[in-house]
């Protein structure tokens, strides 16, 4: 599918640039437009079609679902499921996590959509294809969707109501389900694409200059290091890496989109690819500005809990990934 | 009179929302208007949101979760 961006970068770093597919410098600008081109198309693609997906399943919409339906344990399944095509910004964690709380949704189906709405975002995916190819990728959700949902399992079973801050627990206490029908939205889709296509270019914007530098670091260790370099460090025989990484991720949270673009050269270079995958969802799905935020909501030793909780499902995906990839 | 709120806990989009809003109003010369930043959660949620920023004009919900762009918002307020 991408042959001729392939096409496209060998004619301009070996006939217009005039370099010798031998050196290094070659190669590494090779890969460098290769995949530059190949990830913002896909990055197009993926952001868009997800803008559509959302703009028919709002939070709102979700959220009223869940409290309205008696799911009988598939609630968690349904709310994991429905933070893959939700946009997630870590500044409207508050909003929605008190907006599930009031329609009575209980604490762990909450975590649950909480959990894999940043994990598994259309970003996160687009650059996935790109670096990885659509059988990881596919994986990865899957994954990201039964992390959301065991975590947030896990979460219900420790009777979480009595640490949240008190004003939180009075908006519990005083919870209903939702009546309210939900407004649906009457524009029909070709007259709401302007405004998806307008959020297309507003998120490409955010991470671009992330993306190229990633792409750039990434091109340069392609060129320069030589493979199987890793291998002596972090190879599956090593108990500790997938845990080293995965806390070592947690705080990384800003530059995702540019740490993406290496860790795929680091696997190419020998990193066991579940090493890797836990690396990035600890990047990706666990920050520090969000846990800040869940501080109005949540005392300390829940946001410990529930950041334990997912580390821990983080790592164990880590080694299971190592084991069946 | 029109009262445009921004519903946002201080994000940067929040900001983007307000800079957007600002020069909406400018560019439509309007002087009939008061802006007011909503950061504080509680009014937040008076409005049952769950995903900001956004904004209230005459106490009515425009936009909802994203940054809009100012020929939107233009042509929200002429309304």
């Amino acid at each position: 599918m991408f042959d001729w961006v392939q096409q496209f970068a060998d004619w301009l770093v070996y006939q217009q640039f005039v370099l010798s597919e031998e050196e290094h410098l070659a190669q590494a600008l090779n890969f460098f437009f290769y995949d530059s081109i190949k990830i913002l198309l896909l990055l197009i693609v993926v952001i868009f079609f997800m803008g559509i997906v959302n703009s028919y399943f709002p939070v709102e919409k979700v959220r009223n679902f869940l409290s309205r339906n008696k799911l009988y344990g598939a609630e968690y399944f349904i709310a994991s499921a429905f933070g893959v095509v939700t946009p997630f910004c870590s500044c409207s964690s508050v909003p929605l996590f008190i907006g599930f709380v009031r329609g009575g949704i209980p604490l762990g189906v909450t975590f649950s959509f909480l959990i894999t709405s940043p994990l598994v975002n259309e970003v996160a995916i687009g650059l996935f294809i790109g670096l990885f190819g659509i059988k990881t990728t596919i994986i990865y959700v899957i994954s990201g969707v039964l992390l959301g949902m065991t975590a947030g399992i896990i979460l219900s079973k420790f009777k979480l109501e009595r640490f949240l801050t008190p004003w939180v627990k009075n908006v519990l206490a005083n919870s209903q389900k939702e009546s309210e029908a939900f407004e649906v939205e009457q524009t029909p889709l070709f007259q709401r694409l302007p405004i998806i296509w307008a959020e297309v270019l507003k998120i490409l914007k955010g991470v671009i200059p992330y993306v190229i530098i990633g792409i750039a670091i990434g091109g340069l260790m392609h060129g320069y290091i030589p493979a199987g370099f890793f291998e002596q460090y972090m190879n599956e025989d090593n108990p500790f890496a997938v845990p080293i990484v995965t806390i070592f991720a947690i705080p990384m949270y800003s530059n995702a989109s540019g740490i993406l673009p290496v860790v795929q050269v680091l696997v190419s270079k020998g990193i066991p690819l579940g090493t890797a995958i836990a690396f990035m969802m600890g990047v990706v799905g666990l920050s520090i500005p969000e846990a800040m935020l869940l501080k109005k909501v949540m005392s300390l030793k829940l946001i410990g809990i529930f950041f334990g909780v997912v580390t821990l499902c983080i790592i164990i995906s880590g080694y299971i990934f190592n084991i069946i990839l | 009179m029109k009262i445009i709120e921004i519903l946002g806990t201080g994000c940067p989009k929040c900001k983007q929302t307000t800079a957007v809003v600002e020069k909406a109003v400018e560019e439509l010369g309007l002087n009939d208007v008061s802006i007011e930043k909503v950061e504080d959660i509680m009014k937040i949620l008076e409005y049952s949101v769950m995903s900001t920023p956004t904004v209230v004009i005459n106490g009515e919900i425009k936009i909802k979760g994203r940054v809009p762009s100012v020929t939107e918002l233009k042509e929200l307020l002429k309304q």
